[in-house]
């Protein structure tokens, strides 16, 4: 399946909120970085966590968050990093 | 929990009980590619639905056995009567845990 | 999981292996009774399962990264493909992906899992409870610095920390730097210096 970012992409991570079993983390809701790397196509975890394991694969990404961008009043230098998993369809191109 | 407010990372450790790793045995087995009973999505929102208390009620193995349980439960592969049957049938035989 | 390197770690008995079964233990064996009689899988299976278990620790973390260490070219391969470079080895990672991240004199990594529990078990067995911990899981995402601290590793500010959150389906591990007056060592007896915690990068190796 083709990949709807590449590596290097500034995104952002969707602002939602929907029920059921998510992991996408609530930290890095709303948030922005830069794709890390490209992980593959995998089972999507919200179709899997009701056992729906022929549902269709989603493409996962890494994506490298500055820590000050994740917490405001992050204590340590502006380099800090955190990196996370996140599946394509909470993504969406940045618009900063 | 990401970033939610917490205590001091206290470096606590313990050699898992037999019955620990026989409920962890029993979710290799059940999600096994090949059986595929259980997914662990599955087991993880099954944990997430016992409700943020049984975070601090129960422990890590207990919510794993709770969550495959009703997950079993629900998919018919056990009935509660054959459950609830069972389960009193083994409290009566007066064994530890191993 | 018995004794390895707790340094400074709690080690609690196992829990509950006396007295009466709680109500969670008496269900753990009633479902598997009814899984094995409805040929879910078989008692064999089972005993497999938890011997397979009781046979990892981080031995086989700490040989992937004395490897790294004397070979580079293994090294290389580790860091772009961390599942292929230990099937190499002959370590089975499992399902879910290993990626390899390297300590360096600029970098020092860590790894978490926000959402649950999710830990390289192939290469280091079963998670300590720290590790699953609400402190750890919230904690180190938002002050990184601190919480390693409270484990003894003060990381300077001209070296950068990246958080590795396992959210999905890879796993991680951490490759510490060689300690220093480890040159011609043996790669037996550079793994001996390789502690679980500096896999998971909350420590660093032990020093020769």
């Amino acid at each position: 399946m083709a990949a709807r970012f590449a590596a290097g992409d500034r995104v952002a991570v969707r602002r939602a909120f929907p029920p059921g079993h998510i992991r996408t983390p609530w930290y890095a809701r709303g948030a922005a970085g830069e794709v890390e790397r490209i992980c593959g196509a995998f089972g999507n975890p919200e179709e899997l966590a009701f056992g729906r394991r022929d549902a269709p694969k989603q493409t996962l990404y890494r994506v490298r968050f500055a820590q000050t961008a994740l917490w405001p009043d992050y204590d340590g230098p502006p380099g800090d990093t955190i990196d996370i998993e996140l599946y394509e369809h909470w993504l969406e191109p940045a618009t900063e | 929990m990401g970033g939610l407010p917490a205590g001091r990372v206290e470096p606590t450790e313990h050699d898992y009980a037999l019955w620990e790793k026989r409920v962890d045995a029993l979710m290799v087995l059940l999600g096994g590619q090949g059986r595929g009973v259980i997914t662990v999505d599955e087991l993880r929102r099954g944990i997430e639905q016992l409700g943020a208390e049984a975070y601090e009620a129960m422990s890590y193995y207990e919510r794993w056995i709770a969550s495959m349980t009703n997950t079993l439960l629900a998919k018919g592969i056990i009935t509660s009567d054959e459950l609830g049957r069972r389960m009193a049938e083994v409290g009566k035989r007066g064994e530890g845990a191993g | 999981m018995a004794t390895h390197d707790h340094h400074g770690h709690d080690h609690a008995p196992p829990p509950d292996e006396d007295g009466p079964l709680t109500y969670y233990q008496t269900m753990e064996i009633a479902v598997r009774e009814l899984l094995i009689e409805k040929g879910i899988f078989g008692a064999d299976d089972v005993r497999r399962a938890i011997e397979t278990m009781d046979a990892r620790d981080h031995a086989a973390g700490a040989e992937v990264v004395a490897h790294a260490w004397t070979d580079p070219d293994f090294r290389e391969a580790l860091l772009a493909d961390g599942t292929g470079a230990c099937a190499r080895l002959g370590i089975d990672i499992g399902p879910t992906r290993l990626i390899a991240v390297e300590n360096t004199a600029a970098v020092h990594n860590v790894i978490v899992c926000t959402l649950c529990s999710c830990y390289p078990r192939n290469l280091l067995g079963l998670p300590p409870d720290w590790y699953k911990s609400r402190a750890y899981r919230s904690r180190v995402v938002r002050e990184p610095r601190a919480v390693l601290r409270e484990f003894g590793t003060a990381i300077p500010d001209d070296v950068t920390v990246r958080v590795h959150d396992s959210t999905a389906d890879m796993r991680y591990i951490v490759v510490p730097r060689r300690p220093a007056g480890t040159e011609g060592w043996a790669r037996e007896r550079l793994a001996a210096l390789v502690t679980r915690d500096s896999l998971i990068g909350v420590t660093v190796p032990k020093n020769p």
